[in-house]
């Protein structure tokens, strides 16, 4: 360790402190020696560090101040959804009737619990316009996976085993992809207009009796709405495909209109994004998939159904994909989502979306002086922009991102979607306040102009956080993925 | 209704409308077509006021039976662990909480150093050379190694013996649908994995080899008497384990593990139902390249300060798409944290206390029930869970037990037919002699 660097916990440990207090054994030892063949007897302790209590929180303080989250500043990163996440459903989620119930406990003394979860089903059922929902799903990416496995399933159903392909745009999040791939199915992609929407024609051209499924973020990526859904709803399902909705932009739309209704066979949502469960510096999330009543016994087993009042698992679904997560989902989270949900009501959810698309479009409108706006419709609750002007003037995205930094904001998403060039996507979401909107537009002005007048100044950011850019380049060449006492 | 997350006012909107150019929000909206228009009110609940909520949900909470207002000795997966009152203080840090995957490294400092420290200590633990950020949890964990073996070695066979997690087993054919994966299981004897009916399923197509340690039923599995029929096959040995038991036990990285997995969940994690919890995925830096998830690297600044990045990503779904490792996305990297801290908590030496803790509690319970008539079944070493023999339905007993103010063990015979009267009885160190006195009789007296 150099003395500019901030410590690990490793370099705080000294032989003999310790943090804990466990409990008492309170009996006469048993000879664990005896029983136990030495050869399964660790013989070198674990180098876990040994610190005091106070040695820990310091440490884990100083490096919360080291991090930002949305509680700290503005945070635009678009496809993410970073909007506030209340305070009153981490509170909920702490209860101890919620947050110490064991997952083999008899239904009955879970009820709570258990009506919890079927009111949230039932609800996201109501907001995606879907016949039933799953809350097992860990995150939006395996919701992907669980989805495509039921369109799987249903092809094979019918006998139809050469529906090898997935459809996904040019736009598509990496997860689409990446889904289709573990689902077992090739991926093909689809190429957008020059409005940013699916090119209808080569819709045509890809879609086939191979077709198993086309899977749609809508809005996209771009932030706009596809026009041309139910032409497209059309094309595919008349092909004998399915149509699968990526939930992760869910934010512009919730009560305007329905993945459902739109024609959509299977939708996840991100509980994290568009409901509030928080980001958790990468997760825990959760993405629960609705279903059309046709695909409905697919659904991951087991199913929460209610009976008279009560309500308890189902585990004959002989059609089922089977189980993808152990035990019912991430419990917390959902709770959190369903915190939420109970919070805002229709008339809530919908004045989201409604402030998620004005904010959006006001900021799009106000930056598309000074940045290049490759797509000039309204957009939904996100807008991409791109940096070619300020690239002209030897300026990149990166570097007006990281110059960004020096402002207290987290940059907007970079460089994705792939079919803008030096892209810059930004989601303010609903909960920011026009005054944080108008001070990001100034700064960001303020680097464009700086670009002209000064593009090193740029070049050269972040002045103001606590390390400079990283070297990148080193740490994917030769790997430190863990700390060595001798190095 | 007033809604406090929404922050806009009628002023503001106008303002705004004005500089967009629009008369009203529903211009905004012109893109959706009419046919797919929604011009209802969703049917949901209406908007609810914090107070009245918040005396709901409680209310609501209060309908179950917790591992608080009741004794338990139920785990088979999830488990009633000590968790020091630091871990939510510091994952209630909003800066932690309320941030996203680490991608502006210097803004981002705290959450990946977190994590780099987090992955050390599971090579630690594990003995193995890199370890990630962390996946789902471990089942799901357990299902992308078998995916991993199998596109490693080009090989469609993956052998699970029938004594890892009933659930992790699930999870793991339900993944192996996407690439074709035959799933070949393994019976036990005595609780333990049968080493030959193993090695007699072994050839030429095996990808991958798993077993838990210690597995579903207590034991501790013989890795050393593996680790001598894997080493000279292609196959690859996977291991799924209880961390915490690694305080105690020798890692599998000493028996020749190529990838070991498991949940965190034993460190800092309350049972919540069953998740979120913490999975974690380490293996041998040959495969470093090929891990699922997120990795953090250490490196330097240009002023030469060391610091922490996102690294390896060239194996990750936003860059390499459906050529990636694996679709996962985003991870749980929050309680990654609890667990950092939790460890951190226990260190060197309380770790190995608190899973000698659980081993002797577990054997004082079996000695108390064996005391009452009830026999434990299966001879082998244990951590701290045991099968025991309660000769009638455990349903049935479970219910009498909750009169008495316990949760009992889980019952066997859902996916054992073997064991249709036995409940496998977990034992952590938050059980005290009184506890286990008194579940030991009333097990006895029912068990008459």
């Amino acid at each position: 360790m150099d003395k500019q660097d901030f410590p690990l916990i490793f370099e705080h440990s000294k032989l003999g402190r310790t943090s804990y207090s466990l409990p008492e054994l309170e009996i006469e030892g048993f000879n664990l020696k005896e029983e136990i063949d030495p050869v399964y007897i660790r013989e070198e302790a674990p180098e876990l560090p040994e610190v005091s209590e106070l040695q820990i929180i310091r440490h884990y303080t100083a490096l919360s101040k080291r991090n930002h989250g949305v509680d700290s500043g503005f945070y635009p990163l678009g496809s993410c959804t970073m909007k506030y996440n209340p305070k009153m459903n981490e509170d909920v989620a702490r209860l101890e009737g919620f947050s110490h119930i064991h997952p083999y406990q008899d239904t009955k003394t879970v009820q709570g619990a258990l009506k919890m979860m079927y009111d949230l089903q039932t609800s996201l059922a109501a907001i995606t316009g879907m016949h039933e929902v799953t809350l097992q799903p860990a995150a939006g990416a395996q919701g992907e996976w669980t989805g495509l496995m039921m369109i799987r399933a249903y092809h094979e159903a019918n006998g139809d085993w050469n529906r090898t392909k997935v459809i996904v745009p040019d736009s598509a999040h990496g997860t689409n992809p990446a889904s289709a791939t573990v689902a077992g199915f090739e991926a093909v992609t689809v190429k957008s207009n020059e409005r940013g929407t699916v090119d209808l024609q080569d819709l045509k051209r890809v879609v086939g009796e191979d077709t198993a499924a086309l899977m749609l973020t809508n809005p996209n990526t771009l932030g706009l709405f596809e026009e041309n859904i139910v032409e497209m709803a059309e094309i595919v399902h008349q092909a004998g495909g399915k149509l699968y909705y990526d939930g992760a932009n869910l934010n512009a739309i919730m009560g305007y209109a329905r993945p459902g209704d739109m024609g959509f066979d299977v939708v996840h949502l991100n509980l994290h994004k568009t409901f509030t469960g928080p980001h958790g510096g990468g997760g825990p999330g959760s993405g629960p998939v609705g279903v059309s009543e046709e695909l409905a016994r697919f659904l991951p087993k087991p199913i929460l159904t209610e009976s008279n009042g009560e309500y308890y698992f189902d585990e004959d679904r002989p059609d089922s994909i089977g189980r993808v997560k152990p035990y019912f989902g991430n419990f917390g989270i959902n709770l959190r989502a369903y915190t939420y949900i109970r919070t805002m009501g229709a008339e809530g959810l919908k004045k989201v979306s409604e402030f998620a698309v004005l904010n959006a479009n006001y900021m799009m409108r106000r930056l598309q002086e000074e940045y290049e706006l490759p797509y000039t419709q309204h957009c939904k609750h996100e807008f991409v922009l791109s940096g070619k002007r300020q690239k002209k003037l030897g300026v990149r995205t990166l570097d007006i991102a990281k110059r960004l930094l020096d402002f207290g904001y987290h940059p907007p998403t970079i460089y994705f979607p792939l079919n803008v060039e030096e892209a810059l996507m930004v989601e303010p979401t609903e909960t920011e306040s026009k005054e944080t909107l108008d001070g990001f537009i100034d700064t960001m002005i303020q680097i464009s102009n700086e670009a002209k007048e000064n593009p090193e100044l740029v070049q050269e950011a972040p002045y103001h956080t606590v390390v400079k850019r990283m070297d990148e380049t080193t740490a994917a060449r030769k790997p430190i993925l863990r700390y060595n006492r001798e190095s | 209704m007033e809604f406090r997350y929404l922050p806009m006012t009628d002023e503001d909107k106008q303002e705004m409308l004005r500089t967009i150019g629009v008369e009203s929000t529903e211009a905004l909206f012109s893109d959706v077509p009419e046919k797919v228009r929604f011009h209802g009110e969703l049917n949901i609940k209406k908007p609810t006021n914090e107070p009245a909520l918040l005396k709901e949900l409680a209310d609501l909470s209060r309908q179950n039976v917790s591992l608080k207002s009741h004794v338990s000795f139920l785990g088979a997966g999830v488990y009633d662990h000590y968790i020091p009152s630091i871990v939510d203080h510091v994952i209630s840090r909003s800066e932690f909480y309320t941030a996203y995957t680490p991608y502006q490294p210097e803004i981002s400092q705290g959450e990946l150093q977190a994590i780099f420290e987090f992955q050390t200590m599971i090579c630690e633990l594990t003995g193995m050379d890199v370890a990630n950020s962390s996946m789902y949890d471990g089942p799901t964990a357990l299902a992308e190694a078998a995916n991993l073996s199998a596109s490693q070695t080009k090989r469609k066979k993956i052998i699970v013996a029938d004594t890892v997690h009933p659930e992790s087993r699930q999870v793991i054919a339900s993944y192996a649908k996407g690439p074709g994966l035959e799933i070949v299981e393994i019976g036990h004897k005595e609780g333990m994995v049968d080493v030959e009916a193993l090695q007699a399923e072994i050839d030429d197509n095996t990808a991958g080899v798993i077993v838990q340690y210690p597995n579903f039923l207590g034991q501790i599995e013989p890795l050393a008497e593996l680790q001598q029929l894997l080493e000279k096959e292609k196959a690859m040995f996977i291991v799924s384990s209880n961390p915490l038991a690694l305080g105690y036990l020798t890692p599998p990285a000493a028996f020749g593990a190529d990838i070991v997995v498991g949940d965190t969940q034993v460190f800092g994690i309350p049972t919540q139902f069953g998740g979120p919890h913490c999975g974690y995925f380490a293996t041998t830096k040959k495969l470093m390249r090929k891990v699922p998830g997120r990795l953090v690297g250490q490196t330097t600044d240009e002023d030469g300060r060391r610091g922490f990045v996102l690294t390896l990503q060239a194996r990750e779904q936003h860059i390499r798409r459906d050529k990636a490792t694996s679709n996962i996305c985003s991870n749980q990297a929050l309680n990654a944290l609890a667990s950092s801290v939790a460890m951190s908590s226990l260190g060197k030496q309380g770790i190995k206390k608190m899973a000698w803790l659980n081993m002797q509690k577990a054997r004082y319970l079996r000695q108390r029930l064996k005391e009452q008539g009830v026999e434990s079944v299966l001879r082998g070493p244990f951590f701290n869970e045991l099968v025991v023999d309660i000769k009638m339905p455990v349903a049935e007993m479970n219910e009498r037990l909750l009169n008495k103010g316990f949760i009992g063990g889980y019952d066997l015979a859902k996916t054992y037919p073997e064991f249709a009267t036995h409940m496998l009885v977990a034992v952590t160190e938050n059980r005290s002699k009184d506890e286990i006195d008194a579940f030991a009789k009333e097990m006895g007296d029912i068990h008459g």
